[in-house]
């Protein structure tokens, strides 16, 4: 097995980010919103964006552990640090963050557990890097950069300081 | 007693009476007793619970983890605290959850217990959570039980009550952080407490500084010093400089069967009160797996006083089996390391 790497440029993306949310707060299509973010990278994005956009009130985050739906096949996940949302979310604007948007599946899990803390008047989607490969009928609101990749490629992200994404292919040689 | 009990032979090929408690991937699959986890397991079981604490202080206190799964509490012994925080981890795990009592139910009929554990295997249980008199009940089932089953020992005679002493370490760490400076003393009935044995072997897994018993000679079990503690018998001596105090409930039982002179003799000598407790550290924090009897181990003040935690570990305790149900219930599943 073979593996090469190369770099994604990560600021330009939360840069491209936090433009596009910008523009849609202006229009008044976000009222006052809330961020949370899935950890851990997704964390590590809602950080710079609740950094850049100025927000007030903490950032939350969402560890969905809990919630994932391959409990039956993979078992419990280690658990690095539990969700953390002190802000009531009922009637509210949210934006989730994640890194990187694939399946779908987390954000599947992120909402359902978000539902369980109150009804979030609006869920928007953030993501740094959107590619191909969706499972569930989910898309971003707003996304870094698109990319559409082989079967054999994958995006890391490691962060959070410096925070650094690679496009890695692996190869059977 | 009318339960036909088998005390569990260990075959002489296995090394480690505790061995079964894992799968052939070396995962958590029953938990049966502290020994042979290590700290490493201890402290996974530790950090899953903080994920399930947090999630009881939200509005909905419910995570859809073990939905479809079926948990039968097997109570041949009464209990009410621990059968009820067991059901309520089960339910906030989203799991089904039957309770049987079997301490007035078929096994007075004389029904063996190997009979009892077929039909409800026959329900379709995944889990049983097993409360006994005798020592090593939970262990005798988890050898006979269908290989999806997980067992969990909700305490067996003198034995063990795991789930009691993690959940008691849980709650010593979330007040004082790292157990290495720490020094705990472990006040009464030490002989016929499986809280008290699980306790030592949780404490010093996690390496505790100090690990201190005080009882009067006719409490402790032969050999106390072989578990890796300090005996002391005058509560003076025994709480100078002490950081956590756990108090034990003593039994009425005792008294007949003539260990002691009288309650009011041991309250004098060794319940905690105001005055006493003035000899341990200024911020030594009060525990008792409960349920305390005021006036007999522990005065009122001091049970509900600002030092004392024992509500507090009742609430712990929920977020700590849920932790433990969520990960013996992945065990048999492939890869998860």
């Amino acid at each position: 097995m073979t593996q090469t790497d190369r770099l994604l440029p990560v600021n330009e993306a939360i840069d491209r980010l936090e433009a596009q949310i910008r523009s849609d707060q202006q229009d008044g299509t976000l009222v006052d919103p809330l961020i949370v973010g899935i950890h851990t990278g997704g964390v590590w994005v809602a950080d710079a964006l609740h950094r850049a956009l100025g927000c007030q009130e903490p950032l939350g985050r969402l560890n969905i552990t809990f919630y994932r739906d391959d409990f039956n096949t993979l078992g419990l996940h280690p658990q690095v640090s539990p969700s953390d949302l002190s802000v009531d979310v009922d009637g509210r604007d949210i934006i989730l963050v994640d890194d990187v948007l694939f399946t779908g599946r987390t954000v599947r899990a992120a909402m359902n557990e978000l539902f369980d803390y109150g009804r979030p008047r609006r869920i928007a989607l953030a993501v740094l890097y959107q590619r191909d490969g969706r499972e569930l009928p989910i898309c971003a609101d707003w996304a870094g950069q698109e990319l559409t990749l082989g079967p054999d490629e994958q995006i890391h992200v490691d962060g959070p300081d410096p925070m650094t994404a690679r496009l890695v292919t692996s190869k059977e040689s | 007693m009318a339960v036909k009990f088998v005390r569990p032979k260990i075959p002489k090929f296995a090394p480690d009476p505790w061995a079964i408690q894992f799968d052939e991937q070396g995962h958590l699959r029953h938990l049966l007793t502290i020994e042979g986890l290590g700290p490493q397991w201890i402290t996974r079981i530790l950090d899953t619970a903080e994920g399930f604490v947090s999630v009881t202080d939200r509005e909905i206190k419910k995570v859809p983890l073990l939905r479809g799964r079926t948990v039968v509490n097997l109570f041949f012994e009464s209990s009410t605290r621990t059968r009820t925080t067991f059901e309520l981890a089960a339910k906030r795990l989203s799991a089904d959850v039957l309770n049987l009592n079997l301490a007035t139910s078929a096994t007075k009929k004389g029904e063996s217990l190997l009979d009892t554990l077929r039909n409800i295997e026959a329900m379709q249980a995944d889990m049983f959570v097993v409360r006994h008199e005798q020592s090593g009940a939970a262990h005798f089932i988890a050898r006979h039980v269908a290989p999806h089953v997980s067992v969990l020992n909700a305490g067996d005679g003198w034995h063990s009550h795991p789930t009691q002493a993690l959940l008691d370490a849980f709650t010593i760490r979330r007040h004082k952080g790292d157990f290495t400076p720490l020094r705990v003393a472990i006040v009464g009935d030490i002989r016929h407490s499986r809280v008290a044995r699980s306790q030592m072997h949780v404490l010093n897994s996690l390496n505790v500084g100090e690990l201190r018993v005080i009882a009067p000679r006719t409490l402790l079990p032969t050999d106390v010093e072989k578990l890796g503690v300090r005996v002391f018998h005058d509560m003076r001596e025994g709480l100078k400089d002490v950081d956590v105090i756990i108090m034990l409930r003593l039994q009425r039982e005792r008294m007949e069967a003539g260990l002691l002179p009288s309650e009011e003799e041991f309250y004098r000598l060794y319940g905690l009160t105001e005055e006493k407790l003035a000899w341990a550290k200024p911020d030594a924090m009060v525990m008792h797996p409960g349920p305390a009897n005021r006036g007999v181990e522990i005065e009122s003040s001091v049970a509900d006083g600002p030092q004392s935690v024992i509500l507090e570990q009742v609430s712990n305790g929920i977020g700590v089996r849920m932790a433990v149900m969520s990960l013996c219930m992945s065990a048999n599943r492939g890869d998860n390391t």
